[in-house]
């Protein structure tokens, strides 16, 4: 009765992969430990970090969280393609079906939930206030609870490898088979709690982040006059608010009928399992657009910098965007005509669909347009861009294809359409966020990343995506539907051989991120950017130091153009000394949310394994902090100017500005390691 | 030179973080939109699954609408009694706005307690959630706007001993005005759920 449905049986240790992979987890975790605390960094971790509500600090953690689960999503893509490559012709392979559906669904999970969310998430909040000249978020602190539920949320994932198991349905948890009768073990309950937690988190930081960019602007920029990376992410945070309440419910209504016995989505008493399929995508497909806006927006910031030049046609990328925004509410029930709803709705769904393509034809012309004429610097961001405009394109072609019902009835649930889906997320979403990553690491850091070995990950990332995508196309008219864990026909061997041989390079690619941030962090000295403005940048985030003080701008920036950065160093105020500083209001850090994560994994805990008494701890935890934070009155303090003065000083003299015999003048000089202005 | 110092001064009070005020209200607003969405979505589940009464009894059957109209007065008294605290709260009459409260606390607990009622005669008669697809949705949909309101209820405690202990303060009048507009929300999804569920129901 004490621990619920949990036992001794729950830990599964008579298995020997999960135990390897378990025990060298655990091994790692220990060491990372050790190290801190043989360095005695706890202090220093606790204080300036985990509660930390500073939103770079918090983006930082966010990413960190991202590439640790891609390891751990990317190792579940290298146990399925070994796996399918082993077992053809009728071999079993390593792992059985029990196991390897296990695989599958939390490949899918952690890659969108846990992977691209956070990482998205990351990148918006070291970049957007910075864009818009804010010196925060609206909500600081909701910005650290938002970041700690992703941590419950992940924690309660990766627990279900030792603790239980996870999900066996695929990542959407379609019913009947994730409802009691078919899913009566933990997994599905790890699935929707994990989901559920995670999910509160992001709604909470698209509020926060709305509120940001609609009322602490810099004085001066209007909404069009925005940067477009801060546009992409402002409409994907429209489309969360707008859409993450329907998985909400929809995993609520799942839960009820798993936990009281309901009857919403259940093969029997009337439930209705394809209203399951319906609100999933519901909120499903705007997900999608949620994951590639974002990285459209880095891409136009990464185009338009490196080809130095103002992005083409900025007004009709914002408006595309949000047309793309807009339409991506039309056309969930394209995940299934299957359904069989009749030929009139699949048409409207059908066509819906492929007006999608024409915003997004804008945007590719407008990339283009930016480049045309442009000089333009082959970095590894620009590497990541126009590799994600080939790969993009092929999957947005394919889209369309699989966007005609009759096709569809043939390619659904076949290779086909996890090739498609591959081919827009990683090649959209996850190039973006990587193109962002390079090009944004000066800034959050303060120093650059290794050119040539960005430039090796880039070509390792982008041959393995071709070489494991292409041959699941193929696979799919071949015939092969996807969750198949073992095969038994000699046509699709050699394609799946290959494929895996795709995901060896991206293991390379993997290998090679790794190696350069370790040489990166070694000789950041050679790669320091003291101006702030390592690329040439045009919007304001470059107009601060890397990395930026706590404060952001010690001098909050008037805006007049797009491109305010751009604008102010063609006017020759981009280094201005300012007489004086005004104190600055800043936020406190604060615990709390650390301890609302702790309270809301012991409540998921509880409630995945039925033990009651710790659930109403878990709530009461969680009630208790965020009451005692409702009345803490030691919210915020004052800079003071001599202290703003100080920091404000060494990076004027990081840059070979002389603060005390300052003329007007020195304002327009070039500084050492930025390049002329070359913009058109 | 100087200009930019100049505005610089001015920009500085627009980023205050504890003027924030407006920001909060805006904030809760679209937390308000996004609870909109749940509750759009329980309502989809309704329209989607309230035929489907499989072995069990339909919405004619079990709904008394006098019962209901008493809770529906309950609960949009409480939402009058409310904006009164609101008024009281603005001219700076902190034992009004205690009074007003009181009022509109009692108004949410006799609805809570007539659901609460509802449902409990419902489940000994057999009607429970688990008999049909539609008595699981009428549930879920029913129950979640209960919820709302028991946490409503709750946060008015709160506030109720935060006014009684610091007084109108700005802080304490910001979250006011965030539960009022919750109340008030939660109000208009009743307003919802008895047309759709107890009204059409009925019929």
């Amino acid at each position: 009765m004490l621990l619920g449905k949990l036992t001794l049986d729950a830990i599964p240790y008579k298995e020997p992969i999960i135990v390897a992979a378990l025990s060298g987890a655990g091994l790692l975790g220990l060491v990372v430990l050790a190290l801190i605390t043989k360095f005695g960094k706890w202090g220093y971790l606790w204080k300036e970090w985990l509660t930390s509500v500073d939103h770079k600090k918090i983006g930082v953690m966010y990413i960190v969280v991202a590439m640790i689960m891609l390891l751990r999503g990317f190792a579940d893509a290298l146990m399925m393609r070994t796996q399918l490559a082993l077992a053809t012709d009728g071999h079993l392979g390593v792992f059985p079906p029990e196991h390897y559906d296990q695989i599958f669904t939390a490949h899918g999970v952690i890659m969108i939930i846990f992977m691209a969310m956070p990482f998205m998430t990351g990148l918006m909040n070291i970049v957007v206030p910075l864009q818009i000249g804010a010196r925060d978020v609206a909500f600081p602190f909701l910005n650290s609870l938002s970041f700690w539920l992703l941590v419950s949320a992940v924690i309660l994932v990766n627990l279900s490898l030792g603790v239980g198991n996870f999900a066996r349905t695929g990542w959407v948890a379609y019913p009947p088979l994730s409802e009691l009768g078919f899913s009566p073990d933990v997994g599905v309950d790890y699935y929707t709690w994990a989901l559920q937690i995670s999910g509160i988190g992001t709604t909470l930081t698209a509020i926060n982040f709305l509120v940001t960019i609609i009322k602490m602007r810099a004085p001066g920029m209007k909404l069009m006059q925005m940067p477009i990376f801060t546009w992409t992410c402002t409409w994907a945070n429209v489309l969360i608010v707008a859409s993450f309440p329907i998985l909400t419910g929809a995993l609520a209504m799942l839960s009820l009928d798993r936990y009281l016995d309901f009857h919403f989505f259940t093969a029997e008493a009337g439930g209705n399992a394809m209203m399951y399929l319906n609100l999933f995508w519901a909120w499903g497909h705007p997900e999608v657009y949620i994951l590639v806006l974002p990285a459209f927006g880095i891409f136009s910031e990464v185009i338009s910098t490196f080809s130095g030049k103002r992005l083409f046609g900025h007004t009709s990328m914002i408006i595309a965007s949000g047309v793309i925004s807009v339409l991506g509410f039309m056309v969930w029930l394209h995940h299934f005509f299957t359904m069989g709803s009749g030929a009139d709705v699949n048409a409207f769904f059908g066509i819906a669909t492929m007006v999608i393509s024409v915003p997004t034809g804008v945007k590719l012309f407008n990339w283009l347009f930016t480049m045309y004429r442009g000089r333009i610097r082959f970095t590894p961001p620009v590497l990541w861009t126009l590799g994600f405009m080939v790969t993009f394109s092929i999957g947005g072609m394919t889209g369309v294809l699989m966007a005609v019902p009759g096709a569809d009835f043939v390619l659904h649930n076949s290779l086909f359409l996890i090739a498609h889906f591959h081919n827009t997320i990683i090649g959209g979403a996850v190039f973006g966020y990587l193109a962002g990553f390079s090009y944004w690491f000066p800034k959050a850091f303060g120093f650059k990343l290794n050119e040539k070995l960005g430039k090796a990950a880039f070509w390792f990332w982008q041959s393995g995506f071709f070489f494991a995508f292409i041959p699941l196309y193929i696979l799919g008219f071949l015939g092969m539907t996807r969750r198949l864990n073992h095969t038994n026909n000699p046509a699709w061997d050699p394609w799946l051989y290959l494929a895996c041989v795709g995901a060896v390079l991206i293991a390379c690619g993997i290998a090679c991120q790794l190696l350069q941030l370790y040489v990166s962090v070694r000789d950041r000295k050679q790669n320091m950017d003291v101006t702030g403005d390592p690329w040439n940048g045009h919007t304001l985030e470059w107009s601060t130091s890397s990395p930026p003080p706590f404060y952001n701008f010690a001098v909050v920036p008037h805006v007049h153009d797009i491109d305010a950065f751009t604008d102010m160093k063609e006017k020759g105020v981009a280094y201005k000394v300012p007489q004086h500083y005004a104190p600055i209001h800043m936020p406190s850090n604060t615990a709390t949310g650390v301890y609302i994560g702790g309270f809301t994994t012991l409540l998921g805990f509880a409630l995945i394994w039925h033990i009651w008494w710790l659930a109403i701890v878990g709530l009461v935890g969680i009630i208790g902090a965020m009451l005692a934070r409702a009345y803490d009155n030691n919210l915020d303090y004052y800079v003071q100017p001599d202290e703003i003065e100080s920091i404000e000083r060494a990076h004027f003299e990081q840059m070979g500005i002389d603060v005390d015999n300052y003329s007007e003048r020195d304002a327009e000089k070039p500084r050492r390691g930025s390049r002329p202005t070359t913009t058109a | 030179m100087s200009t930019y110092v100049e505005h610089a001064h001015d920009a500085h009070d627009d980023h205050e973080h504890h003027d924030s005020g407006s920001q909060t209200v805006l904030g809760f607003w679209f937390y308000l939109m996004t609870d909109c969405i749940l509750f759009a979505t329980a309502f989809a589940a309704y329209a989607v699954l309230y035929r489907n009464v499989a072995t069990g009894v339909s919405g004619k059957e079990i709904f008394e609408l006098p019962y209901v109209m008493g809770e529906t007065a309950a609960l949009l008294l409480s939402s009058i009694t409310y904006g009164f605290a609101m008024i009281a709260g603005y001219k700076g009459n902190k034992s009004a706005v205690l009074g007003w409260l009181a009022v509109t606390f009692a108004c949410g607990a006799v609805f809570i307690g007539m659901e609460v009622n509802e449902f409990h005669h419902l489940i000994a008669e057999g009607h429970g959630p688990n008999v049909s697809a539609f008595l699981s949705s009428f549930f879920g949909l029913v129950g979640l706007h209960g919820l709302h309101v028991t946490a409503g209820l709750l946060w008015m405690t709160v506030m109720m001993i935060e006014v009684a202990k610091t007084g109108l303060t700005g802080r304490a009048m910001t979250r006011l005005n965030c539960l009022s507009l919750f109340w008030h929300f939660l109000d208009i999804v009743w307003i919802c759920v008895f047309t759709v569920v107890y009204l059409k129901g009925a019929m």
